[in-house]
């Protein structure tokens, strides 16, 4: 763990100074070491799993300015995908609450195993909810790969208001994904 | 969306992260959650008359330093329950020195005075609305650091709401020394105190709603 750990330190660093490749590879590695943390521990809800893995992924690239070098990285990793599970956990317990039906129907063959396991939630579909000053940013920055000046060209948008668009619109996204099931 | 399609969306067209944001955000909150305060104790209460030879005792700096301090020890478990594993660790004994030495001094003033002097060291001539009055100005403060706050990523949220208002209260306190003529020790490690907890208990019932993210 501690090599992984210095290795994924560094990825992170260089992420955070601006590179946009090493910080690829540090979320796409940190996929895998979420995976297998989460379903250690949601034992009873691997269906969860992969929906809670990209909560995660979403709440640390929100949060990465709250990185402190001088921790462990696998602290500060694990407190962020403890506390979106806790509040999962919480959401759940709530709506139960409300709702009163306990679905007991889990079945010992469900094919929530194997790496190929998919979310249930589609971001994709939350991301088209978001309103079109956030929704345009993201989909020509982070999706399409355009640079900020020619996203801002393409929208007549300013290219500050890009940045800020895609800012917040990953911060509404991890909203949405708290105020939905 | 695919695990790994929101790897390369997150990853693509990342920038650099300003490293200071954090403490930047804290400094802006500070700024103007005391200016805020300082203009509603100027507003409603006004600075005590005597200021200019009060600040010639030794008595209104021990009480300027004790709330000082604490605010300065809320200020540190705040800031640590803000980013995500880092450990608090020792750092609430800061909060509780300050308290327990003041209650030392208090004591010794108790027990050295003349017993009919006792009920007006304790009770002084503001006690009914003193604890109100630092929560008051404790609430610029409160609103400009529970900002804050929420745009870091606090994991405790009745911890870190709790730490939130102590600084607030704390910091509300340090803007009322500017006002209150109470001078007594025990007065002081009373009233100021309760003073103080109202906020921090507010910041524990309101944590889990304020600072979700």
């Amino acid at each position: 763990m501690s090599s992984s750990e210095t290795r994924l330190n560094g990825l992170l660093l260089q992420g955070l100074a601006g590179d946009e490749r090493a910080y690829h590879v540090f979320l796409r590695d940190l996929a895998a070491h979420l995976r297998a943390y989460l379903r250690k521990r949601l034992v009873n809800m691997q269906d969860d799993v992969e929906d809670l893995v990209q909560e995660s992924l979403l709440a640390v690239h929100n949060q990465r300015h709250t990185y402190d070098p001088r921790q462990p990285l696998t602290a500060w990793v694990h407190a962020i995908a403890k506390y979106k599970m806790v509040d999962l956990l919480r959401r759940r317990a709530n709506r139960e609450q409300l709702n009163d039906s306990f679905d007991d129907n889990f079945d010992m063959f469900s094919s929530a195993d194997g790496d190929a396991a998919e979310a249930h939630r589609d971001l994709h579909v939350l991301l088209l909810q978001l309103p079109e000053r956030q929704r345009l940013p993201i989909i020509h920055v982070k999706l399409e790969g355009l640079s900020v000046a020619e996203a801002a060209q393409r929208t007549g948008m300013s290219p500050s208001a890009i940045k800020v668009g895609v800012h917040r619109g990953l911060k509404a996204l991890a909203a949405k994904i708290r105020s939905g099931p | 969306m695919k695990t790994e399609d929101l790897v390369t969306m997150l990853a693509t067209g990342a920038v650099a992260v300003d490293r200071n944001s954090a403490s930047r955000r804290y400094l802006l909150a500070l700024v103007f959650g005391v200016l805020g305060s300082g203009m509603l104790m100027a507003a409603m209460l006004g600075v005590r008359p005597d200021l200019a030879t009060a600040v010639r005792l030794p008595m209104f700096w021990v009480k300027f330093v004790f709330v000082a301090v604490l605010a300065l020890a809320g200020g540190v478990v705040t800031w640590r329950l803000s980013h995500p594993g880092s450990r608090v660790a020792w750092t609430p004994c800061g909060v509780v020195a300050p308290v327990i030495v003041m209650w030392v001094l208090a004591a010794y003033v108790l027990a050295s005075a003349d017993p009919t002097q006792r009920y007006d060291l304790i009770y002084g001539r503001t006690s009914a609305y003193c604890p109100f009055l630092v929560a008051m100005l404790a609430v610029p403060v409160f609103v400009a650091v529970t900002w804050a706050m929420h745009g870091l990523a606090p994991t405790h949220l009745r911890l870190a709401g709790g730490a939130a208002g102590s600084v607030s209260g704390a910091l509300g306190a340090v803007v009322y020394t500017l006002h209150c003529p109470e001078m007594a020790a025990p007065f002081v490690g009373l009233w100021y105190l309760l003073g103080i907890l109202i906020p921090t208990v507010v910041g524990v019932l309101l944590g889990p709603r304020l600072l979700r993210w």
